[in-house]
């Protein structure tokens, strides 16, 4: 029953029988069922090209001459080092494992497998390429008239009854308003978070760590990122204190700098990366998300980039320790547009 | 025998003898293209086995602790509980790293052979009726798997996603009217807010990837359904399907090709480093890396954010900010052009035929040069995602590189779309049968008129016909259906087998091509049917097979 096609025995292109087939057990290209004598004129040559030929790809291999003896040898040796990476692989492991071993090893234990199984189909499987009719979608043309009109028959009745049609569907659109709000609950209103930050008139600008900043410890061109004190994780307040050289004009009104220092928000008016890079030869800030760039002395007005509002400016000043602190919060929103940000 | 006891144990009960039986003979046709598709779905599979793993270890909170693990350089770092548990999973855990990355590695491949795929269904016009419904699940599931890539790679909780999800929420916020409900929503609040870790886990683990499994499963059986299309070649109708039988060698070189694909993934994670978030540090909303770069299959949404000119809409009182435009706007449109492309194809050439042999590119020089501008539109913004790394390569500036960039990637595309017509036209005049067979000369003074391009084959009698005239209902212009050439010496035979089954055959002597049935027929009138339903045009003769008649 077993026409037994890995055995190197040549194979008649075309050989569409596999093994253990039970249907087929005198399919052509079968040596046992051959000698079915040549019925009919048949003015085609016998196989010319066979099913191998009929086009690329990766199927159809058996019909080779060696009967696929040296993938026999390419199947023994890549389970067999499948298996050799496992047992390392096991080794590694339980040595304390390594990343790089490891890696190697699965590769090879799983590699192993493909070139094995790929070998193992091309010298034993019976190739090549068959036929089948493509039954065209749609099948049930015939059909549809019948199934229309049932659907409409069913429906016919339910049509007739439009109160209740129409309470149903009114149900169902409450059930979707009702539906709004748990989505409620995923967030908070936006209300007026985004217009305001945590600065406040007489708040402290501390450093990440929380230590207050002494404007006389500010070296000129010197940049530090300051929050308010008590509120190091307000990312919406992080702010930029730059201290610019004595002979130039600090931007913005004169309230709000203090000893040639100003403070800029950190937060990309553009897309909301904090303002990481400043160039103290040129005064300008750079962001290196999308590199937009504000020139500080000229009030952080955009000069390069996707950005087109300046970085808001924070009103600063001493308190009579000799601590930097706000005037008051931004006037302005910081970062990012939004849709009913105001001017 | 233990296979036969347990398929009647199943087909007493559940039945299915009868689909098992023309499943085994199915025939897959073989081309290596095909393959991208199925390398997709492997790594979707080493995607979830690998993901599986990681979450027993991944901690989806932002809760502060400090770090006390093997890593020296971050020790007694103050981090997030999210972004300890991966720095722990990579240098304490053992196989850990080898996992983290075959999973990184694995999402590369997964997209990468999605967008290839995607590629080449669209060059060839795979996606033309009746296959408009799988390439519209096919650009759905590459929507799925790019934001599920992000979503990956926001976890960690580390400075470069945390830097990426803080663009993502000004995109969120950039949303004409309801931008700052969406981006508070989605982040429970104003950014960074501690409920997004543990939603984007919850996104990546289980949401998105439980879409992607059940539209995979769709779009396989619907390929599986509507059988898959083939390139024209010997044999080869609209009205047939050639290749390779599912079992046994199909299956055996496709399970061949899954081992592969996680041998590929997993090697790679063990042997070269991605992602390494150790380096990267913590994610603090005051800093910044700096270059900072998404992963690639966002960098074409980067590059159009950075090279976006500064401008920004206000009226009545409203704003309509920068990011708007090429983070929802561009990214929209193009999806929406990838979506509706079929319909937008036929309407414009009227063909709404079905078709199942594929086109090659210069079968459609038109669809050829509109995908080549779409994709070198998409390449360049993908480049302009590292303008900054560009502009210290070259020693230009960055306003340089960025300034090139916003022209470029307006003038180039037209430009090679148009180019791409040209050579596809010329192809197709000349009949050359490879690109660098085509003398130069011919693509810049065509030799004649474009030769009318091949007719698909005939439509199948029956049904199919119903289908042209539904087509042509639907306002369709009629399709011309040109006969097929019949080549005079092909003929089918159908031939009793040994058995007392009976077989068909095509065969064509001038091509060399001998085709077997699939299936064997209980009787000859079946056989034969079977055959006419594959080979409308051509005629049935009397005789054995040729292989029979040969030895």
């Amino acid at each position: 029953m077993t026409p037994g096609n890995g055995d190197g025995r040549p194979h008649v292109p075309g050989d569409p029988g596999f093994p253990g087939d039970p249907g087929d057990p005198g399919f052509p290209g079968d040596p046992a069922s051959s000698g079915a004598s040549p019925i009919g004129p048949g003015p085609v040559q016998p196989a010319v090209g066979g099913p191998e030929d009929a086009g690329p790809g990766r199927a159809g291999g058996a019909g080779r001459p060696d009967g696929g003896r040296g993938n026999r040898r390419i199947v023994l040796l890549a389970f067999g080092a499948s298996m050799v990476a496992s047992l390392a692989l096991t080794v590694v492991y339980a040595m304390g494992g390594q990343p790089q071993a490891e890696g190697a090893l699965l590769g090879v234990t799983l590699g192993g497998i493909a070139v094995g199984l790929v070998a193992f189909a091309r010298a034993t499987l019976p190739g090549g390429y068959f036929v089948e009719p493509r039954a065209i979608v749609p099948h049930g043309v015939a059909q549809r008239p019948g199934v229309a009109a049932a659907f409409e028959a069913g429906a016919e009745p339910i049509e007739r009854r439009r109160t209740l049609v129409g309470a149903f569907v009114g149900a169902l659109v409450l059930l979707g308003v009702a539906a709004v709000f748990p989505v409620r609950s995923l967030g908070m209103r936006p209300g007026r978070t985004l217009l305001h930050t945590q600065w406040r008139a007489g708040r402290r600008a501390v450093g990440e760590a929380g230590h207050p900043i002494r404007l006389d410890e500010l070296d000129v061109n010197s940049v530090v990122t300051v929050f308010p004190e008590g509120h190091v994780d307000a990312a919406d307040s992080q702010t930029l204190l730059i201290r610019l050289p004595d002979e130039i004009v600090p931007p913005g009104p004169a309230a709000w700098t203090v000893g040639g220092v100003v403070a800029f928000s950190k937060i990309c008016t553009h897309a909301g990366c904090p303002v990481g890079l400043y160039q103290a030869e040129t005064f300008e800030l750079f962001c290196p998300c999308h590199q937009s760039t504000f020139a500080v002395v000229d009030g952080a007005r955009p000069t390069f980039g996707p950005a087109t509002r300046p970085l808001p400016q924070l009103p600063i000043n001493v308190d009579e320790d000799g601590f930097v602190i706000a005037v008051s919060d931004y006037t302005e929103p910081v970062g990012p547009g939004f849709w009913s940000r105001p001017r | 025998m233990i296979v036969r006891r347990l398929a009647r144990w199943i087909d007493d009960r559940v039945g299915g003898s009868q689909f098992a039986e023309s499943a085994l003979a199915k025939v897959f046709p073989d081309h290596w293209s095909f393959m991208v598709g199925e390398i997709a779905l492997y790594s979707f599979v080493v995607l979830v086995v690998t993901g599986i793993f990681l979450s027993f270890f991944f901690d989806p909170s932002v809760a502060e602790t400090t770090y006390q693990g093997d890593y020296e350089p971050l020790r007694g770092t103050e981090m997030s509980e999210a972004y300890r548990s991966v720095v722990e999973l990579s240098f304490d855990v053992r196989a850990g790293l080898v996992m983290r990355q075959a999973h990184h590695w694995a999402a590369i491949v997964f997209i990468a052979a999605v967008v290839v795929h995607l590629l080449r269904v669209f060059f060839t016009g795979a996606f033309r009726r009746p296959r408009e419904i799988n390439w519209i699940i096919g650009v759905t599931l590459l929507v799925l798997a790019l934001f599920n890539g992000f979503t990956g790679y926001s976890l960690p909780d580390d400075l470069l996603s945390g830097t990426g999800l803080r663009i993502a929420y000004s995109i969120a916020l950039s949303i004409p009217l309801v931008g700052s409900w969406v981006a508070f929503l989605i982040f429970g609040g104003e950014f960074p807010a501690h409920e997004i870790i543990p939603r984007l886990f919850v996104t990546h683990i289980l949401l998105v990837p439980a879409a992607l499994a059940a539209l995979l499963g769709v779009h396989l059986a619907l390929i599986w359904r509507q059988k898959h299309t083939d390139f024209r070649a010997g044999g080869r109708r609209e009205s047939n399907v050639v290749g390779a039988k599912l079992w046994p060698s199909y299956a055996s070189y496709s399970i061949g090709l899954f081992f592969a694909v996680a041998a590929v993934t997993v090697a790679m994670g063990g042997l070269v480093q991605i992602n390494p978030v150790w380096l990267y540090g913590p994610f603090r909303p005051a800093q910044v890396p700096s270059p900072a770069q998404p992963d690639w299959w966002l960098g074409w949404v980067e590059g159009a954010l950075r090279i976006f000119p500064p401008w920004e809409t206000r009226a009545f009182g409203y704003e309509l900010p920068n990011p708007f435009y090429p983070g929802v706007l561009a990214p929209g449109v193009i999806f929406a052009l990838l979506y509706l492309w079929p319909f937008l194809e036929a309407r414009a050439t009227g063909d709404r035929a079905p078709h199942h042999i594929l086109d090659r590119p210069r079968d459609h020089p038109a669809r050829t040069g509109f995908g080549v501008a779409g994709l070198s539109f998409v390449v360049l913004l993908q480049l302009a995602a590292s303008n900054d790394i560009l502009a210290n390569w070259f020693y230009a500036s960055v306003a340089t590189i960025t300034w090139t960039f916003r022209i470029v990637v307006l003038v180039v595309p037209p430009i090679l779309g148009y180019f791409a017509y040209r050579l596809m036209t010329a192809l197709q005049a000349t009949g050359a049968e490879r690109l660098l067979d085509l003398p130069w000369r011919d693509v810049t003074h065509p030799p004649a008129p474009p030769v009318e391009r091949p007719e698909e084959a005939p439509v199948p009698a029956g049904v199919a016909e119903e289908e042209v005239a539904a087509a042509e209902e639907e306002g369709a212009v009629a399709v011309a259906v040109v006969e097929e050439e019949v080549v005079p010496a092909a003929e089918l035979r159908v031939y009793e087998q040994p058995d007392g089954r009976w077989r068909w055959c095509y065969v064509d002597p001038v091509e060399g091509v001998e085709l077997h049935s699939n299936k064997s027929f209980p009787t000859e009138g079946e056989a034969e049917e079977a055959a006419r339903d594959a080979y409308p045009d051509v005629p049935v003769v009397p005789g054995p097979s040729p292989s029979v008649a040969g030895t």
